[in-house]
């Protein structure tokens, strides 16, 4: 709970901005009007009810949206002063620099060194690359694990080492932020705690924007915290639509939330 | 009361019966293909020998111990291999647009469904097709009856199977691995030729060796095609000659009014059989080693 004084050093730098984003689906809205400065070099984690657009937030950072066809987004993310959804922005760099981690762990069906060398190869990566392999699964708290099976199938660790060989993955495209969408959902508590402990590290390098439906990890882990509620709607997607309730410094949000939806989402009342 | 089984019972009674009802049917259902099997294996399988498989087969006559049909062997590899080369890049082309780009528009819809008549039109008529199309127009450097025609009147028949089977395959890759490969950075070009592809190989493979299992077997589009040769397919345009192949020799031999053409016939049917077989007992293999995997 000390963490005040770290997070209130003056050299704070926004490094993705949302200004006035609203996602549709179609003709729904499934989350509006979100302003949100998220700063480098810290986590971020944003939490809420189930369908609040939080999920929906994240993906829009790093244009993985694109992929469902009737997705549409109004007001302006930018990334390092640059418009994301500038027609001349391609994609496919955006990811780059903004590397995604998922709810499922997903490896590819390649063996352990190939899941994270893939990655780095097809972004060009020159360097040494069993250095570079060695390097991110260390960064991704792995490598004692798999250092003597890394030419074994990624299938074959478990699901807590499936997750973190993902993020050694994307470390390994050396981005500048590393989104995770609810990465913890599908483990067991101590595959959960090794992977906190991995960002506590990863935190140093990247700017993390996490998702979680654990508000004791987002007290653990986060630097900053974004609350979003969702209010049943006519006409909404899933008839409801989200919106952004609160944006703080972490321990501000769950030791003395502003809004009353805060308080009543942190101690329990609702969601 | 009493619980014990009792055979005489009503229901019982009736539950036996059906059983070995259905059980009956079930038998006829795979007779045809065991007695087929086994008819074309005793009937073949004595003419077999070297000689057979290396010679050529004699015109029209009596003679019961010469000829072979080792062009129609060669032939019938040939003009498959034809096909297969047409119509595996346009079928695993088309296949990964469906699954991979089309976002179920009418086009691919318009596709899918063509796709699906596609693959009930008799072969005949893809035969009468091509030789409408190519063979009485002489449009490839003038040729008339041709291998080539042939292969690609097979290709027409392996279109539908190889696009059904890659659209299929690759639908059934998870979309997580699509994810995670465009989420750090992967091009769609990459995620499909490295990720999904490979990750769909099996299906796709399995569905290319029925394929080809099915063309080597076809008759009718061959016929008006690739016609007939009594010679070996030699030379630099032995593609755009008319070529044997084991299907229309069978047609063609077990027409005869010759002992030894008819014996020829059954010889030829018990090789095409052979080689069927073993490539859908290859294709069966490939899903098995996968699964395994």
């Amino acid at each position: 709970m000390d963490k005040s004084k770290q997070v209130c050093k003056p050299q704070n730098k926004t490094t993705i901005s949302l200004q006035n984003v609203t996602i549709s689906y179609g003709k729904f809205e499934a989350v509006r009007n979100v302003y949100c400065d998220i700063q480098k070099g810290k986590v971020t984690s944003l939490i809420g009810p189930s369908g609040c657009g939080k999920s929906t937030i994240l993906r829009a950072i790093n244009r993985m949206n694109d992929l469902i066809p009737s997705c549409s987004l109004n007001g302006r993310v930018l990334f390092e002063g640059a418009d994301l959804y500038d027609p001349r922005i391609d994609p496919v760099e955006v990811r780059r620099r903004i590397g995604m981690v998922f709810q499922q762990p997903n490896p590819f069906p390649k063996s352990i060194y190939e899941n994270i060398a893939f990655g780095a190869r097809i972004n060009g990566y020159k360097g040494d690359m069993d250095q570079l392999v060695e390097s991110s699964l260390r960064q991704a708290a792995v490598w004692d694990e798999c250092k003597d099976k890394l030419n074994d199938s990624g299938y074959s660790l478990s699901g807590g080492q499936q997750q973190r060989l993902c993020i050694a993955r994307t470390i390994a495209i050396e981005p500048e932020v590393i989104l995770m969408d609810e990465p913890c959902s599908a483990l067991d508590p101590i595959s959960t705690l090794k992977i906190e402990e991995t960002m506590h590290e990863l935190k140093k390098n990247f700017t993390i924007i996490i998702v979680t439906h654990n508000m004791q990890q987002a007290l653990r882990v986060s630097d900053m915290t974004a609350f979003y509620n969702a209010e049943i709607k006519e006409g909404a997607a899933g008839g409801k639509c989200g919106y952004l309730v609160e944006f703080n410094d972490t321990d501000k949000i769950f030791n003395s939330p502003v809004q009353k939806a805060t308080q009543d989402y942190i101690s329990g009342r609702f969601g | 009361m009493n619980l014990f089984y009792k055979h005489t019972s009503r229901r019982n009674l009736s539950n036996t019966i059906l059983t070995l009802i259905t059980g009956l049917f079930a038998t006829l259902a795979v007779l045809p293909l065991i007695l087929v099997i086994l008819y074309v294996l005793i009937k073949g399988a004595s003419q077999i020998n070297i000689n057979l498989l290396t010679q050529l087969p004699e015109p029209p006559g009596d003679d019961l111990n010469s000829g072979g049909i080792g062009n129609a062997v060669i032939g019938t590899f040939v003009v498959t291999g034809i096909g297969a080369l047409i119509a595996i890049p346009i079928g695993v082309g088309g296949g990964i647009y469906l699954a991979e780009y089309s976002r179920n528009g009418p086009f691919s819809k318009f596709i899918r469904f063509g796709t699906n008549v596609l693959s009930g039109v008799p072969s005949i008529i893809a035969g009468v097709f091509v030789y409408g199309v190519i063979v009485s127009t002489k449009v490839i450097f003038g040729s008339n009856f041709s291998g080539l025609a042939g292969g690609i009147a097979l290709s027409i028949l392996m279109l539908p199977t190889v696009i059904k089977t890659t659209d299929e395959g690759l639908k059934l890759v998870s979309d997580e691995l699509r994810k995670g490969a465009l989420g750090i950075g992967a091009s769609k070009f990459i995620t499909i030729t490295r990720i999904t592809l490979p990750a769909a190989l099996t299906p796709i493979a399995t569905g290319i060796v029925l394929a080809l299992a099915r063309a080597a077997g076809e008759t009718a589009p061959l016929i008006f095609t690739a016609l007939f040769s009594f010679y070996w397919a030699e030379g630099s345009e032995a593609l755009l000659e008319p070529i044997a192949t084991l299907s229309v020799l069978i047609y063609n031999f077990a027409l005869e009014p010759y002992e030894a053409q008819n014996k020829l016939a059954w010889a030829a049917s018990f090789v095409l059989v052979l080689i069927i077989l073993t490539t859908n007992i290859i294709s069966r293999f490939i899903s098995k080693y996968a699964s395994s995997k």
